[in-house]
Parts: structure tokens; sequence; C-alpha cells
């Protein structure tokens, strides 16, 4: 899995989100949450969408590392060599 | 047509969901119905065999009309037999009597929800497009032809202009006829955000739950108590509701809110209620209702997140009495056994109508939920 693999999924997953997002104009070190106005609500079904996807565990306590797409990425990545426990 | 709200006088079917000699049961998903609201999923009310439609797609017709003819159970084959039941409800009020048709002011164009809605989709000015319905009202076929569809585009997308006139509409009407009192009480959430946290822990991501939904628990539990905070007034008194289903308050993408109801919440444990609101969050970002949802909430609740502001003051919907806010949480200075320590706090708001209760007993039912919400395990 390469970061620009994750960077796609992160890309539609947002997509299913937010539509309206241009995903290549967003900031990857700024908040996610306030980039793409996500909400609570928003934001765990974007974890549970890339837990799904990439089979990549995500404790509750890191996903403020996924706050910001290059966090995400660089979590992603380090995480997506284990295989998921559940 | 069922009633979708007090404020609606007529619908438009858009599509049918079920073919004739389809067997249906009561609450199945059969069409969906444009309204101010946006695209409506429209349940059955019957358990029966589809005998025929009597209104096709793109029609507008009045709250009460007959949309399909429905064979019930035990009812002999159509042949002579007597006359199907219809699939609409009894409208709550009497439908208006047919007006004169509008006189349009110049410059104001006679368009169906459903083709502004599409015209919006596809960028058009409905100015430049003539109508071939009623009285040259544009229709879904006029802009099909003024506009033929580019790539496709997002489907189901809200008509923003369509739903701010609605929510303008009861808002004012709120406004004009309740008279709202008040009330807010700030609440210590440590023990709700601690066993939140704990219960995720163990938890894949499709599990887990939000401090929210602990909200809604706490406020559907408490409204079982206090009655004259969940229901409706209607024909001049108010009449209370046995079952609690909260309308939770959902701002859509790009303006516009929607309160789509959760029914018998408090009878829900928080897995169930937590799936329930990640549904309906879904379904509603993505533009559909179904009819029960958005026509019977008997109280709302207003949740504005971690990203909102420490307090909200509700208008309440009508005919509803009552709408509860929930600022997002902030960690606070606060004074527990005589010394001061941070703490999770949240402030809880009541907006209430004066006409069916008064804010004593307002207030102890704020009291009760953050009383409920010190104890989210047996919630």
């Amino acid at each position: 899995m390469t970061d620009a693999d994750i960077r796609a999924a992160i890309r539609d997953e947002l997509a299913r989100l937010a539509p309206e997002i241009d995903f290549e104009t967003l900031d990857p070190a700024v908040d996610i949450r306030e980039q793409a106005d996500l909400d609570s609500m928003d934001f765990l079904n974007l974890v549970t969408a890339l837990h799904q996807r990439l089979s990549v565990d995500i404790p509750d306590a890191d996903t403020p590392k996924l706050a910001t797409i290059e966090g995400a990425v660089a979590y992603l990545a380090r995480k997506g060599g284990a295989a998921p426990s559940a | 047509m069922p009633s979708l709200g007090a404020d609606m006088e007529a619908g438009t079917l858009v599509e049918w969901l079920v073919k004739p000699g389809a067997v249906v049961k009561r609450g199945d998903i059969v069409a969906v119905v444009e309204t101010q609201k946006g695209a409506i999923e429209i349940e059955v009310f019957d358990a029966g065999v589809v005998e025929r439609f009597l209104v096709e797609p793109g029609a507008t017709v009045p709250v009460g009309t007959p949309l399909a003819a429905i064979r019930v159970e035990g009812e002999p084959e159509p042949a002579e037999a007597a006359p199907p039941r219809a699939v609409a409800q009894e409208p709550a009020e009497p439908p208006p009597a047919p007006s004169p048709a509008p006189t349009a002011a110049p410059e104001h164009v006679h368009a169906s929800p459903a083709a502004r809605r599409l015209a919006a989709e596809r960028g058009l000015d409905l100015t430049g497009v003539k109508g071939t319905g009623p009285g040259g009202a544009i229709q879904l076929a006029d802009i099909e032809a003024a506009a033929p569809p580019r790539s496709s585009g997002p489907p189901g997308a809200f008509d923003f202009s369509q739903m701010r006139a609605a929510i303008a509409a009861a808002m004012s009407r709120s406004k004009r006829e309740i008279p709202h009192y008040y009330l807010s009480e700030t609440v210590d959430v440590r023990a709700g955000a601690d066993w939140v946290v704990r219960t995720n822990v163990e938890r894949p991501p499709e599990r887990r739950l939000l401090l929210a939904v602990l909200f809604i628990k706490a406020t559907a539990i408490a409204a079982r108590a206090y009655p004259e905070f969940n229901g409706f007034f209607a024909d001049g008194k108010f009449q209370p509701s046995a079952a609690v289903h909260p309308g939770v308050a959902i701002a859509l993408r790009g303006g516009g809110l929607a309160a789509p109801a959760i029914h018998n919440a408090a009878d829900l444990d928080v897995e169930s209620l937590m799936d329930r609101m990640r549904d309906l969050v879904g379904r509603v970002r993505a533009g559909r209702f179904r009819s029960s949802e958005i026509a019977d909430p008997t109280i709302t609740i207003s949740s504005l997140g971690d990203r909102g502001v420490e307090a909200l003051f509700g208008v309440i919907y009508p005919p509803q009495v009552a709408i509860l806010g929930f600022g997002k949480v902030v960690e606070r200075p606060w004074v527990v056994d005589g010394a001061i320590g941070p703490r999770p706090v949240v402030t809880l708001t009541l907006a209430a109508d004066h006409r069916v209760s008064d804010g004593h007993r307002g207030g102890l039912f704020l009291a009760e939920i953050g009383r409920l919400l010190q104890h989210p395990e047996a919630l």
C-alpha cells in the first residue's frame, strides 16, 4: 500500500461525505474537519470507511492523528503492514 | 399524498419504487415524493397488493389525494369488488380548496419543485425556459428538453431555495404563534464522556458511539416523565404524545436543516440508537428521508457537536412544543466536592411553549436530563 493508494482512499471516502469539496485544494496540514465541514458523525464515518477499505486497525484514541491528510497518510502507511485483528 | 407537515399543501410524485402487483406491508417504502423539504420516501399504511397507480410520476397533487390503490388482505380480487383502499393517509387538516391559478408577477417564474431542482442541478436559468404545464408552468420535461444531462452529477441533491422557504415559513409561524420561554443549565458530562471512551476502546470504528447518542437517549427518557414537552399543539390545545420520537436536527451540506425523527428513542439501547443516527445522517446528507420520519417528531433535539458553539437558543418547530439544545462539550473549571478541577461540561438549553408549560417544570425537565447523564451505563 503506497502513499498514493492511501491518498486516493481518503479522497474517495471524503467525496462520499462531502461531494462538493475539491480534494486537490485541501491543505494537507490543516484539520480536515475544519476544511471540509465534517461533524463528529462524518469524521467517525470517514474513520470507519478507511478502516474497512484499507484493513487497518484504528483505535479510537488514535483517531486525532487522522485529522489532517498528511497525518492520516503517515499513520495509515505506518500501520498498513499489520493485519487487522477484528 | 400524505401530509408531511402542517404547512404542506401538495407534493410531486417523483417515482414509484414498487410495481403493480407487488405485495407490500405497512411501513414499506413505495414511492418518492418531492416537497419543499426535499425528496421524501413514502411509506405505505396498509398491507396488501398494489393494485394500480392513481398518480403518475411528475404529477403534483394536493395532500389527501390517493396515490395508489391497494387491495388489502381478505379483500376480493378487483373485478367488480369494493373500491380498493387508498394509500393516502387522512390529512390532518382538510386539504385547502384549490386556489385559483396563481397570478404570477411578471418576473416570477412558475415551475414545479422538481423542475426547479433539476434546473438548479444543471445550472439552468428558469427565466429562459418555456413551460408546457398548466398555466405555462415549467415542468420536469421542459427542463429535460432545455438542458439535457451533462456528465452524471450527484443525484438527489436538495433544492436549497425551496428548503430555505420551508424553514422560513415554519419558523415565522413559530415566532408568531408560540410564546417561547428559554432555560439554560450547564451539566458536568465527565461520566458520559469517560464511559464513551471506555466503551469505544475495544470496538472497531463501525461500532463506536458518540456522546450525542447519550444526549438523545437521556432526553427521550426524561420526556416520558415530563409529557408537557412532548407532543403537539393543535386546534387550540396541547395533545401530548405517548411515544417519544425526537427529531434530530441535522445540518445539510451547503445550507439548510432537517430534523427527521428517531422513533421510540427511549426504548432503543444506545447501540441501536447510534445505528439509527448513522443511518439518518447518511440518508439525510444524500437527500432522502422517510415520510414517517419527517411527519411526526414529537420534540426536537439540536446538538451542535464539537465544532459548534457553547449554547444555542432554539426556535420551536410547530406544532411541537419544545426544542432541546446541546452545545459543544468544553473543558471548564468546575467545583466538585469543594475543590476546583477541569471538567467536560455541556450547556443544555430548552425553548418551550408557554401555552403548555412553565419555567418551573422546564427546569425540572432539564435537571432530569442532567441527572440521567450522570449514569450513562443505565441509559
